[in-house]
């Protein structure tokens, strides 16, 4: 690859790259995102590429490893070029007979297709499948397309080409009205509006001569993984959104902070960065435009607090991971003091789509008040575990059942906590609610990054709270008193709960810990922590009473508040439950009756999962 | 000057002040535990939270040791919602502070009458930071800092080694508010250097010229003496 030292020669170049680019030739996509490798796929690529060489064809079919296209639950995922035959949960094993079936004969290999669950029909193609059909893909349409450790192929796909295109006829006001323009508010989770943060930036920065952007990918969220996704996926687009934001707003250097716990991430980016500086896209000079900008990476050492801005900031500049309070703002005094623009992945990411498309089109999409596409995370008791991208103001209801494919074994959905831990659950009563910053802020939950843990009836969400709220608890830095302590007194609160401890009075002074940690504790963990609490209160005050009062667990979860018992009609002595135990809890011999001995129950539920004749009840 | 309102008091203050300093300007109190008028504000006790108001804007909780004063601000000190917080913020310092007679005086003067909430140890360090930033501001050595995170945050010298940067001036002996600094156990060092001018720096500008209050070191003098003087002292 050549260095690019003008735009012309970048544009010639792309036009090269975009006739080259075959859609209609035969080749196989396989997910190589972290998901599908945790379930093989880096064997199944091997396989495959062995496979075709084995075979001597006349024609090059190309095996390509992409990004994350999002439908995780379906892993280690594969497209079949040119058709878009997409088979699912590949194994090894089955790679023969994609090759000599699908590539050979040009049949299908029905059992790897995906099977509606409605309908019990197979579905062949991949545009076909209703998971992909209910989404608006912008930011993840190259994920899955491309293979990211090649610039080339994100070139020949329009990429760049923004950037090209504002550093050629674009002033910085331009950009920054684009962006201004189209709506686009920060995709971290506070939601601020982009164009007007660049603004702030960049009169800081003309002033004090000097600034700094930063992508934040510490993202850190307990079921979370778009921004890993997008990093993996399709690293040059936030590099491209970058270099955007840096002309706009007269910025030379610039900061990727992202966790040491996305191995893959931080390879990809790093490639990424390497090809651009080689390219004449990042560094001096850049389309010999005389435009410098360099772009370094920071990893984090895994303190969920570092995805905040002022504690991120600390981390970059090599000091302890720990808030402090604002103002300043980093638009004001950010690294080293200088004026400093930190955004989320997903918001860099949509950049050079807003510059190639207008801000007239995204401002198109989405709601009156929140704009664009917004991408979930959509983890938990949900059928179609994944990435989704949807057009805000979608409803919940059409993201869990049309495109989640609803609830595992028939359950009932009962919460989806929206936001991460820093966000709120909601019941099924506001399953229409549209998923957009002020809707979901009226009702006591937040956009925030985009996770979505969706709830079934077989939850407890007293359990429930007390997961989000030991995370956090875990993960506060400890600086100020109410996010040290405060976390701590109402974890402990919420385990007596769970345990069957729980006091009269104790629903009240979690909402008093709560409205004291929310109003003062220090940072954004701190002050959004309490959410998931005060949100389950809200909604299921009733599960809480049922614990404290009625020393029950509705939903059968809480250990303290259970037995397992043997239902003498259905037990026919199978021994099995017997053997399965782990704790020796249970007695009785061949075709006699079984006990289980409560003294000894860990209440790990194996004999109920175990028995095949209902025999085991939970009470 | 700026121009903001205090509990309804009008008050014109120096552009660049915090609020915590336009309301001791004015005589207005509020407490606060992590704050030294000789060190940087560092906003961690949250203890020192008022309201603030400003046109168009709802009114909120801030740390006014480290909040600046602006033109037109609504202040209020004295809400229920500032009582609440600072109540039950005393509160949880008692959780694993409550021995320290400093701490338990300022829980008492918010009107903590109950702590509902014990954590498993007590420690009368309670992560002020001020002995961290004394060191590192005054000092000029940075020898100890806050190590881990959440609850089990503590002071410590780097990797809990004896520092070779610790000159053992005692300074953050003298301004920890609980008495809570153990000189030996976090410095390694068993006296204060007197020779080292940096001791009378920390003294001076903590102890003499500004007012804090040295009852919490209760016997300067021994610190500054070396143990064969101290042994022959108690002989």
């Amino acid at each position: 690859m050549n260095r690019c030292q003008s735009i012309a020669e970048f544009t010639g170049w792309q036009t090269e790259l975009k006739a080259a680019w075959d859609d209609t030739a035969p080749a196989l996509r396989v997910c190589d995102g972290t998901g599908c490798r945790a379930l093989g796929s880096q064997k199944v690529l091997a396989a495959l590429r062995e496979e075709i060489a084995k075979r001597k064809q006349d024609t090059h079919i190309e095996v390509v490893g992409t990004g994350c296209p999002g439908f995780c639950e379906c892993g280690p995922l594969i497209t079949v070029l040119p058709q878009r035959i997409s088979y699912q949960k590949v194994k090894t094993s089955d790679v023969p007979e994609i090759v000599e079936q699908t590539l050979m004969q040009g049949t299908t290999v029905e059992r790897l297709l995906y099977t509606d669950p409605q309908t019990g029909e197979h579905i062949r193609l991949e545009p076909d499948l209703p998971f992909y059909q209910k989404q608006k893909r912008l930011v993840l349409d190259l994920n899955g397309k491309i293979d990211p450790t090649r610039l080339e192929d994100y070139v020949a796909l329009g990429g760049y080409s923004s950037l090209a295109r504002v550093l050629g006829a674009f002033s910085p006001d331009q950009v920054i009205a684009e962006v201004r323009n189209s709506g686009l508010r920060g995709r971290g989770g506070a939601g601020f509006s982009t164009g007007t943060k660049w603004q702030l930036c960049r009169d800081n920065a003309s002033k004090s001569g000097a600034g700094y952007v930063v992508c934040n990918a510490d993202e850190g969220d307990p079921g979370a993984f778009m921004d890993r996704s997008v990093m993996e996926g399709n690293p040059h687009s936030v590099i491209e959104g970058m270099v955007i934001g840096a002309f706009a707003m007269g910025i030379h250097q610039g900061f990727v902070y992202i966790r040491a716990e996305y191995p893959l991430a931080v390879e990809n980016l790093r490639i990424a960065l390497r090809q651009a500086e080689a390219a004449g896209l990042l560094g001096r000079d850049i389309l010999g435009t005389g435009f410098d900008f360099s772009l370094s990476v920071r990893l984090g050492a895994g303190a969920f607090v570092c995805g905040e801005e002022t504690a991120l900031m600390a981390s970059i500049e090599g000091r302890i991971g720990e808030p402090h309070p604002r103002p300043p703002y980093p638009a004001e005094a950010g690294l080293w003091g200088k004026p400093t623009n930190i955004n989320n992945v997903k918001t860099w990411a949509a950049v050079p789509l807003i510059i190639s498309h207008g801000a007239d089109w995204y401002s198109g999409i989405g709601t009156e008040k929140s704009k664009g596409t917004l991408i979930f995370s959509v983890v938990g008791k949900i059928n179609n575990t994944g990435l989704v991208e949807v057009p805000m103001g979608v409803s919940l209801r059409q993201l869990i059942f049309d495109i989640g494919g609803g609830i595992p074994k028939g359950k009932a959905f009962k919460a989806a906590q929206i936001g991460g831990p820093s966000g709120g659950c909601l019941p099924a009563e506001h399953l229409d609610v549209p998923m957009d910053y002020e809707s979901l802020a009226s009702l006591g939950a937040i956009v925030g990054s985009g996770g979505l843990v969706v709830a079934d009836e077989d939850t407890c969400m007293v359990d429930f709270a007390r997961y989000f709220m030991n995370f956090t608890q875990e993960e506060s830095c400890g600086k100020c008193v109410p996010c040290r302590i405060g976390t701590k007194a109402m974890l402990a609160t919420l385990e007596r709960i769970c345990a069957g401890n729980g006091l009269p009075g104790d629903i009240e002074y979690l909402q008093e810990l709560a409205e004291v940690v929310h109003n003062s504790a220090l940072c954004g963990l701190g002050q959004t922590a309490p959410n998931p609490v005060l949100t389950t209160i809200r909604y299921f005050r009733d599960e809480y009473e049922a614990h404290i009062i009625e020393k029950k667990c509705p939903a059968k979860v809480c250990k303290g508040l259970i037995t397992y018992s043997i239902i003498p009609q259905n037990c026919n002595g199978c021994m099995v439950c017997l053997r399965e135990c782990t704790s020796n809890a249970i007695t009785g011999a061949k075709q006699e009756l079984h006990h289980i001995n409560e003294e000894l129950c860990t209440r790990c539920g194996v004999c109920r999962e175990v028995c095949k004749f209902d025999a085991v009840a939970v009470n | 000057m700026l121009h903001l309102t205090i509990d309804e008091q009008s008050i014109e203050v120096h552009e660049g002040r915090t609020l915590l300093e336009a309301c001791r300007e004015n005589g207005i109190h509020v407490p606060t535990l992590c704050y030294h008028p000789a060190l940087e504000p560092y906003g961690a006790c949250r203890l020192c939270t008022v309201e603030v108001g400003a046109q168009g804007r709802r009114p909120r909780l801030v740390a006014s040791c480290v909040y600046p004063c602006e033109e037109g601000a609504q202040v209020r000190t004295d809400t229920p919602l500032v009582q609440r917080s600072r109540r039950v913020t005393a509160e949880l310092l008692l959780a694993g502070s409550s021995a320290s007679p400093e701490i338990a005086a300022l829980a008492r003067e918010l009107g903590v009458t109950e702590v509902r909430f014990r954590l498993p140890e007590e420690n009368a360090c309670v992560l002020c930071g001020l002995c961290v930033r004394a060191c590192n501001e005054i000092v000029g050595v940075s020898a100890i800092s806050v190590i881990r995170r959440g609850i089990a945050k503590k002071v410590a010298t780097p990797f809990e080694v004896q520092s070779s940067r610790c000159i053992g001036c005692g300074t953050c002996v003298l301004i920890c508010p609980t008495g809570a600094f153990n000189f030996e156990n976090v410095t390694g060092f068993q006296y204060v250097s007197p020779s080292e001018s940096a001791y009378k720096l920390g003294y001076y500008r903590l102890g003499s010229e500004l007012d804090l209050r040295p009852n919490y070191v209760q016997d300067v003098t021994a610190l500054l003496q070396n143990p064969e003087d101290r042994q022959a002292a108690n002989e």
